[in-house]
């Protein structure tokens, strides 16, 4: 295996230093290290990171592979900067057997971009009224640790508390969907002034905001994990706020996009923005952001949601939710958090790598840029500056919401275990 | 260029004017024995309909044929993504087959906009969703002006189901524009969030507003929405939103009672009132025509279409 020196990087955006992958660990960290048989990497100017982790991807295999496949969706994560990536289970069929997901997981230790980390359903398929066999999925190949109906949230108070429950015995979390499905019915954008002038039917704030409440409650009273997908809303934090104050383990992570874009984006009715949870307000943002800097919010995920392009040309009803994620995702945290002076690198490498880790209680994945540690790590030129083209995307889809718009930062390159799956800026 | 017709908070102050002076002057067509002007010969509308509505179609159909431009009718099935022609390609067939103007009435708010994506020519609104319905509001403008002499200062009253009408959207917008005061009544389930923020008042109490208002607006109310308990029952409604001969009474007047049809009677509006001389029903349909040609004439006619104004897409996208 090739021996890697990174030259001059800046570790967390601290002093440059070098750093020494061997054998698929970091083997010696410091200035001026010996070269002896490795291939240099120039890191001047570079930030390094561990490897991102998405604790929230879709890569659409099986089912739907005319969108994304594992292998697709990992280039996409290494030309993102992840090594690890969270596979939500609303494929076709669901992820819901210990055999779906070591299906995925197989797939993506085969397409080895980046290390594909199943999340199981929690119900069956994902229907919302028995729970999936949740320990054998655990127990599988796949070592499933977080379970998920995403896309739908588990509504029902008792099969959410049982599931809770159920998880404890391998030592899981149950990350939810947070929206209240009568509250949301025929639901097409953020409820508000905005959504009324449009005559787009309303996804009001306390749709989320009722579940995020029950479900910290809920893990409250059984003592055990619940992780919040893609919170919103200022109110959401609010909560999840409250429940940390007393103890409780909630956990919760924010997409790119809620950091970054607003409803205001709907006026084009064009449905590359349309996505669930919506874009909120500009209020909103700049709460998730806030709580994201003071650790309210644990961690940014993706929601990765590759859709081909006839779910996106549609009216704004008929289209599908969701947008790309993984391969602007580190631009978008740049420019929302590192730019703005709310995260320093230290606070992105935490808060992209690390948390997400052990929140999905991933090994390996989420490790400090120390001797000894898995050579996970991306480098990242924080001074490039790119102007999203949807058609040079790494992923099979192209329904980025950034299309045209220049962000801030690069990849340059991703190391998964000491192998390089990015270089020069391109996967490998 | 202005080239469409998607919200009446395109039009600018002068464009309403505009659209109803040439509305008043097409109109003394209709009582012409020979109902017709070669204006638009040569040129080709479609009625591009996604949802049923014969009054509609039909009003845009007699208002470009008198303008002796070719009408094509194009009824869709409401599109889906998974079966039958999509948007897109419906819109890249008339692009294809050379429509000047596209009339599109579809059930999703916002198709208009769409569609200026992918067609060349003009696209009018003819009522997309929830959304607006602007030559509804020009032709209601029309009436007001015609039976009170102005619309500046106007004291109207919307009653009704405001949350789901395109309607009141478009009157609203319109309204305000032309200077009158607006009032939106209904019961507060069927009022939309953020309502405070539109250029109107509003208010839960209709025998509180009718003594002091020139103009009354029933909205029509959908059956199914007393399924979704935005009310408790049809004859709760009627009595406490429905306007019947005893309220009437409370008009000043010169009030008139305006309906968009086809109307619930019974419900939102009693049958005397519905035939009475205050209501403009049928005099809102023949303006209807009378409207319909101006926004024709007006985008379709001259070199340089003269109102509505180019969709914000662009710089919002931006």
């Amino acid at each position: 295996m090739t021996r890697f020196l990174l030259r001059g990087v800046r570790p967390l955006g601290c002093e440059p230093a070098d750093l020494l992958l061997d054998e698929g660990r970091i083997t010696e960290t410091g200035p001026g290290l010996d070269a002896a048989g490795a291939e240099v990497v120039d890191g001047d100017g570079l930030v390094a990171l561990p490897g991102l982790v998405d604790l929230h991807t879709h890569l659409r295999e099986p089912g739907r592979e005319d969108a994304e496949t594992v292998e697709t969706g990992t280039r996409a994560a290494a030309a993102g900067g992840y090594t690890a990536v969270f596979a939500m289970p609303n494929t076709d069929p669901a992820a819901d057997t210990a055999g779906v997901v070591e299906q995925v997981w197989r797939l993506g230790r085969e397409a080895g971009y980046a290390d594909v980390q199943p999340i199981g359903a929690v119900t069956v398929g994902r229907a919302g009224s028995r729970l999936a066999e949740l320990g054998a999925m655990a127990d599988s190949a796949a070592r499933v640790r977080v379970f998920s109906d995403d896309g739908d949230c588990v509504s029902d108070a008792v099969l959410m508390r049982r599931a809770l429950e159920y998880v404890k015995a391998f030592d899981g979390v149950v990350a939810q969907h947070a929206q209240e499905p009568r509250l949301t019915e025929g639901a097409q954008m953020n409820e508000s002034a905005l959504s009324g002038v449009l005559g787009l039917r309303g996804w009001p704030a306390v749709a989320e905001e009722a579940v995020v409440a029950r479900d910290a409650l809920l893990a409250g009273h059984v003592r055990s994990r619940v992780h919040v997908c893609h919170v919103s809303t200022a109110g959401s934090v609010e909560i999840v706020r409250w429940a940390k104050a007393k103890g409780w383990q909630v956990t919760a992570e924010v997409t790119p996009h809620h950091l970054m874009l607003t409803e205001e984006l709907a006026r084009s009715y064009d449905p590359l923005y349309k996505v669930n949870p919506p874009l909120r307000t500009a209020e909103d943002v700049h709460a998730l952001r806030e709580a994201l800097a003071d650790g309210t919010v644990d961690c940014v995920a993706t929601d990765h949601a590759p859709h081909s392009l006839e779910y996106k040309e549609a009216e704004w009803p008929a289209a599908a939710p969701g947008m790309l994620g993984l391969e602007t995702a580190l631009s978008a945290v740049q420019e929302a958090m590192v730019d703005t002076g709310l995260l320093d690198w230290a606070g992105v490498a935490e808060r992209t790598s690390a948390r997400p880790a052990a929140i999905g209680r991933l090994a390996g994945h989420g490790r400090p840029l120390a001797a000894g540690e898995p050579a996970n790590v991306v480098l990242y030129d924080p001074s490039a500056r790119w102007v999203v083209d949807p058609a040079r995307l790494a992923s099979r889809s192209r329904n980025t919401p950034y299309a045209g718009r220049e962000l801030p930062g690069r990849v340059v390159a991703t190391f998964l275990r000491g192998r390089p799956t990015v270089l020069e800026g391109k996967p490998v | 260029m202005k080239r469409h017709l998607l919200s009446a908070g395109d039009l600018s102050r002068d464009d309403v004017t505009l659209v109803l002076d040439t509305a008043a002057e097409l109109a003394k067509v209709a009582s012409r024995p020979v109902k017709k002007l070669p204006t638009l010969r040569g040129r080709t509308a479609v009625n591009l309909f996604f949802e049923d509505s014969t009054r509609t179609r039909t009003s845009f159909e007699v208002a470009a044929k008198r303008l002796s431009a070719d009408v094509i009718n194009f009824s869709a099935k409401g599109s889906s993504v998974a079966k039958g022609e999509s948007l897109k390609d419906t819109a890249l067939t008339l692009e294809a087959m050379g429509a000047d103007a596209v009339i599109v009435r579809h059930q999703a708010s916002g198709t208009p906009l769409r569609l200026t994506n992918w067609i060349g020519g003009s696209v009018i609104n003819a009522g997309d969703g929830t959304h607006e319905h602007p030559t509804q509001a020009l032709l209601d403008a029309y009436t007001m002006r015609e039976r009170l002499g102005r619309l500046e200062g106007l004291r109207v009253v919307i009653v009704g189901d405001v949350l789901h009408s395109r309607v009141a959207r478009s009157n609203v917008l319109l309204l305000a524009t032309a200077g009158a005061e607006v009032t939106l009544v209904g019961p507060p389930t069927l009022l939309p969030v953020g309502v405070e923020a539109w250029p109107s008042a509003t208010s839960y109490d209709l025998d509180a507003v009718l003594p002091k208002c020139d103009v009354v607006m029933m909205l029509r109310v959908q059956q199914e929405r007393m399924n979704a308990a935005f009310f408790p029952s049809a004859r709760e409604y009627s009595r406490r939103y429905g306007l019947d001969a005893r309220r009437m009474a409370s008009l000043p007047e010169h009030a008139i009672v305006m309906h968009p049809g086809p109307m619930n009677r019974g419900m939102e509006i009693a049958a005397e009132v519905a035939d009475s001389m205050r209501s403009t029903v049928t005099e809102q349909v023949a303006n209807g025509v009378s409207v319909r040609m101006a926004v024709l004439y007006l985008l379709l006619g001259g070199a340089e279409p003269a109102i509505g104004a180019e969709p914000e897409a662009e710089e919002v996208v931006a």
